[in-house]
């Protein structure tokens, strides 16, 4: 509790006694601004009082929960505040939700990334429904003057059994928005949720398949200006010099200039990522016209010199070297290839595998690499900004928005409290929209116009801008004594220019495995790398899995029963310490997919692979069964095993799951941006692969661990493992591993 | 620019723009409708399929000048209040996870089943392969469309 009571301080905890009734009702609508029906209008409270930051309830019982989490579509904006309803005790029918603006003073962690939402949200939302609650049920004892103890509550309604009383929340909210808020209140236990653990639907449902405005693309205001960047074509390059007279001349155009969004000696966070800090913007009355101006652009590059960055990051203060040069994804794979030759950065090590693997009965090495990968939202980049003399105004797809307000109190020159972000449901996150580059491009090209201006990037501005998934390689190797025990293993990772092994040191086997050895280098470039859907993870869990399967093949044992072997080992006698997993609830879910999947049961022309990786603080286990058709694969069903405790919406979390697998079946199968002397080689849907309908699994099946501990992550966990799973199927159809992501390559052929 | 009158979900509107301005723009910039989507601007994810008479076409490749007589329907003009068998399905479903996308999919999905009322699985994929979903809703969008169909043939 101790973490809650620091949170919820009295300035958490404003108690407007009255707000005003008919501009709430706007508030949540504020960007569809659709018109309220007469009938909508006469059931409005005619006073909306604030129990706390996410609760008001109004006059007739109308409750509105503000959802403070940008949604990205891993729906929180309906998750989050069932939360709030649970503790409340509210019908959830009679629920509105809010999103919330950006708002650090009355809400944490405004922040949607790193599947953290619910576990981060269980204790301090459940919470300030308890509190909601508390102070509800406190002024029914007060006016009825009864004890408090004595008074219940069930779906908005306060009751007391002896005298009979009862009262809606709506009756006693003005009287309850006066009470002192209590220092500590009570949760409910896991085995009495009524709301949480029941599928409800996205509160956003009926406005998305309406068309209904949601997104800042939709977004328009009066005098609003379009604008579109033209970024340098190739990472290593700058702008020189524009020759903008025929774009000028183009109808519709009003300026086209060179913006800098950050100054050179300026001391970046780790979200400050920005490929390009100079870009030439055009800037017009519409869309299509400021897109043909684009084109009519003639932009002079030339190649950047060494560039030193300042970034204060989860290392402390660093300095970074943007290199100069033109790089290409061939150069790439041959220093790549004499890294992984070098001794790597030690990251742990226990017990002797260089003399362990010099006397093993078996010893196998095998080497893996992935691609960088464009994140490729369907909405591409944009941001609304209007930025005055006095303050800014920002909406915005933007899964951090605290992370850019640094920087945009810096390059605009107003204190923080002037800059407002509002924050859009955005067309897909997957972590690119954890960087805010596009807020500060916006929000400097409206403060020099002096005018509300949408930035609008095209599909291929955001394609090929940068914040990929980093270019890995690892090399893996294990030991197996005479038994066919796994004795020692070692991986030694890297990255183009992250390693992916930093934070996954001490993962399984690691406490499994008498001798292990996890090393690390990193290669410097000058393309830009970002979050992208269970960052590091992403590679490890793919790469690993792919080949415990093969050593266990080595060992001549079951895959799932080499796997669960380890993991007792992991459970009776670990090796260090510092291991980061809990070995039961990791066999636990390989024994749930083994039985959900009747794994043992072959069947003819089915071919089946297994995988199983924890990240995020959730265990998955995944079976694909797979079979070929002309030659291609194609995945008959999938099965996984989840377990991230309580799971708050079931239906909504499964349907997180099923993208999970997909995306990652995508990814792993045609996922890969390249480059040729710094130019992306992918600009766009065409040359891009990106899974379609006919290529997705035929069927999922998703079985969630029954668990009362607290929820753990979820928009993440199910993506590393189905890279594996789906490379161990193939071999089964082929005969051939998989080392190379993406595994459908265009010249390869697969049998 | 010229002057265009077109049929918009029912109503007759006329928009000054150039000719070659794509329906995608028309729609968005010039009539405030926003539903339909800008996701490639070449035709390859299916973003921004509106109908055309009662066909499927991709707005970003469809120059206004091209347009004529020829009824539109937006995802604004599908049905009066969402009720189209489509977007009851849909929210039965609970398809959408970005949601993104899915106005371009309830699109397609729609003249799908009125050439064809009773889809097999295979012509659902192939019918609905140019939609890309992002947030891969695809199994959710197939058992939509088969549950469109069979409310379609209950009513």
């Amino acid at each position: 509790m101790d973490t809650i009571k620091k949170r919820i301080n009295r300035r958490d905890f404003l108690k407007v006694s009255a707000l005003a009734g008919g501009g709430m009702m706007l508030s949540f609508s504020w960007l569809a601004g659709c018109k309220s029906t007469s009938e909508e209008v006469s059931n409005l409270p005619k006073a909306w009082f604030e129990l706390n930051s996410y609760i008001k309830i109004g006059d007739n019982g109308m409750v509105t929960l503000m959802s403070p989490n940008p949604e990205f579509g891993s729906n929180v904006k309906t998750s989050l505040p069932m939360l709030l309803a649970e503790e409340l005790d509210v019908d959830w029918k009679n629920v509105m939700v809010e999103q919330a603006d950006f708002f650090p003073e009355r809400y944490d962690r405004q922040f949607t990334g790193g599947s953290l939402a619910m576990q981060m949200a269980w204790k301090p939302l459940r919470t300030a429904g308890a509190t909601a609650r508390h102070l509800l049920i406190q002024a029914a004892a007060q006016t009825w003057k009864v004890p408090a103890d004595e008074i219940t509550t069930k779906d908005g309604i306060l009751h007391h059994k002896g005298s009979g009383k009862e009262a809606g929340y709506g009756e006693l909210a003005s009287q309850a928005a006066k009470i002192e808020v209590p220092k500590e209140v009570s949760l409910k236990k896991v085995g009495d949720f009524k709301i949480i653990g029941n599928s409800e639907r996205n509160v956003e449902g009926l406005n998305i398949v309406t068309g209904k405005p949601l997104f800042t693309l939709d977004y328009k205001q009066e005098a609003m200006l379009i604008a579109m960047i033209a970024h340098p074509p190739a990472f290593g390059l700058k702008v020189k010099a524009v020759e903008d007279s025929a774009a000028r001349a183009m109808p519709g155009i009003k300026d086209v200039f060179v913006i800098k969004t950050l100054a050179d000696d300026y001391e970046r966070n780790g979200f400050d990522t920005t490929s390009f800090t100079e870009m030439v913007v055009v800037v017009g009355n519409t869309t299509w016209e400021v897109m043909n101006a684009k084109k009519a652009l003639k932009v002079e590059w030339e190649k950047i010199a060494d560039t030193t960055i300042a970034v204060s990051g989860r290392g402390g203060k660093q300095t970074v070297t943007i290199p100069a040069g033109l790089e290409s994804t061939e150069g790439h794979k041959v220093k790549m290839a004499e890294m992984a030759k070098k001794t790597g950065k030690v990251l742990r090590k226990d017990g002797n595998p260089e003399s362990v693997f010099k006397t093993a009965e078996k010893v196998i090495e095998r080497t893996y690499t992935a691609p960088f990968l464009a994140h490729n939202c369907m909405e591409p980049v944009n941001s609304f900004a209007h930025v005055t003399k006095e303050n800014a105004e920002i909406i915005a797809p933007i899964q951090a928005p605290e992370s850019i307000m640094q920087a945009l109190a810096a390059r605009l020159g107003l204190p923080k409290e002037k800059i407002h972000i509002k924050l859009a449901r955005m067309g897909g996150g997957f972590g690119q929209r954890a960087y805010g580059h596009h807020l500060v491009e916006a929000a400097v090209i409206s403060q020099k116009l002096n005018a509300p201006v949408k930035l609008v990037y095209t599909r291929e501005d955001d394609m090929t801008y940068g914040i990929y998934r980093p270019m890995y390689t690892a090399t893996y190797k294990a030991a197996l004594d005479e038994n066919n025990n796994m004795i020692a293993y070692q991986v030694k990772a890297g990255g183009i220019p992250e390693s992916p092994l930093g934070y996954s040191q001490n993962r399984f086997p690691a406490g499994a495995v008498d001798h292990y050895l996890a090393e690390e280098w990193m290669l410097n470039s000058n393309i830009t790398i970002g979050a992208f859907r269970a960052p590091r993870s992403n590679f490890l869990g793919a790469v690993e899995q792919s080949f415990l399967d093969e050593v266990a093949e080595l060992a001549g044992k079951d895959p799932i029963d080499f796997r669960l072997e380890l993991l007792e080992r992991a459970q009776n006698k670990p090796v260090g310490e510092l291991n980061d997993y809990d070995p039961e609830r990791y066999a636990g879910v390989l024994k749930l997919v083994r039985d959900k999947s009747d794994w043992k049961q072959a069947k003819n022309g089915i071919h089946r692979g297994v995988s199983a990786y924890f990240c995020h603080n959730t265990y998955v286990a995944q079976v694909i069964n797979l079979t070929m058709q002309e030659n291609k694969p194609l995945v008959e069903k999938v099965y996984a095993a989840v377990d991230c405790g309580v799971v708050v919406n079931p239906d909504a979390a499964t349907n997180m799951g099923e993208g999970g697998i997909i995306d990652g079946i995508g990814n792993a199968l045609y996922g890969e941006m390249t480059f040729q002397e710094g130019v992306p080689q992918k600009n766009n849907f065409h040359n891009y692969r990106m899974i379609r309908h006919s290529e997705a699994p035929k069927a999922i099946e998703i079985h969630f661990v029954k668990s009362e501990a607290d929820p753990t992550g979820l928009g993440e966990p199910l993506f590393p493992p189905i890279f594996a799973a789906l490379a161990n199927a193939l071999y089964k159809a082929t005969g051939q591993r998989e080392y190379t992501q993406p595994f459908l390559q265009s010249k390869k052929p697969l049998v | 620019m010229a002057t265009f009158s077109l049929k918009i979900n029912g109503k007759t509107q006329q928009v000054d723009v150039d000719p070659a301005t794509p329906m995608l723009w028309v729609l968005r910039d010039h009539l405030n409708l926003v539903g339909t989507k800008y996701g490639c601007g070449i035709a390859q994810c299916g973003a921004c399929t509106i109908h055309l008479g009662e066909v499927a076409v991709r707005s970003c490749q469809l120059p206004v000048s091209a347009i004529g007589e020829q009824a539109i329907t937006t995802i604004e003009g599908l049905s009066p209040d969402g009720d189209h068998p489509v977007q009851r399905a849909w929210l039965e479903h609970d398809v959408a996870q970005c949601g993104y996308c899915q106005a371009g999919q309830i699109m397609n999905a729609a003249a799908l089943l009125k050439s064809n009322p009773n889809p097999t699985d295979a012509e659902i994929e192939s019918a609905m392969n140019g939609n890309i979903c992002r947030c891969a809703t695809y199994l959710r969008i197939k058992v939509a469309i088969k549950t469109a169909v069979k409310s379609t043939a209950k009513s």
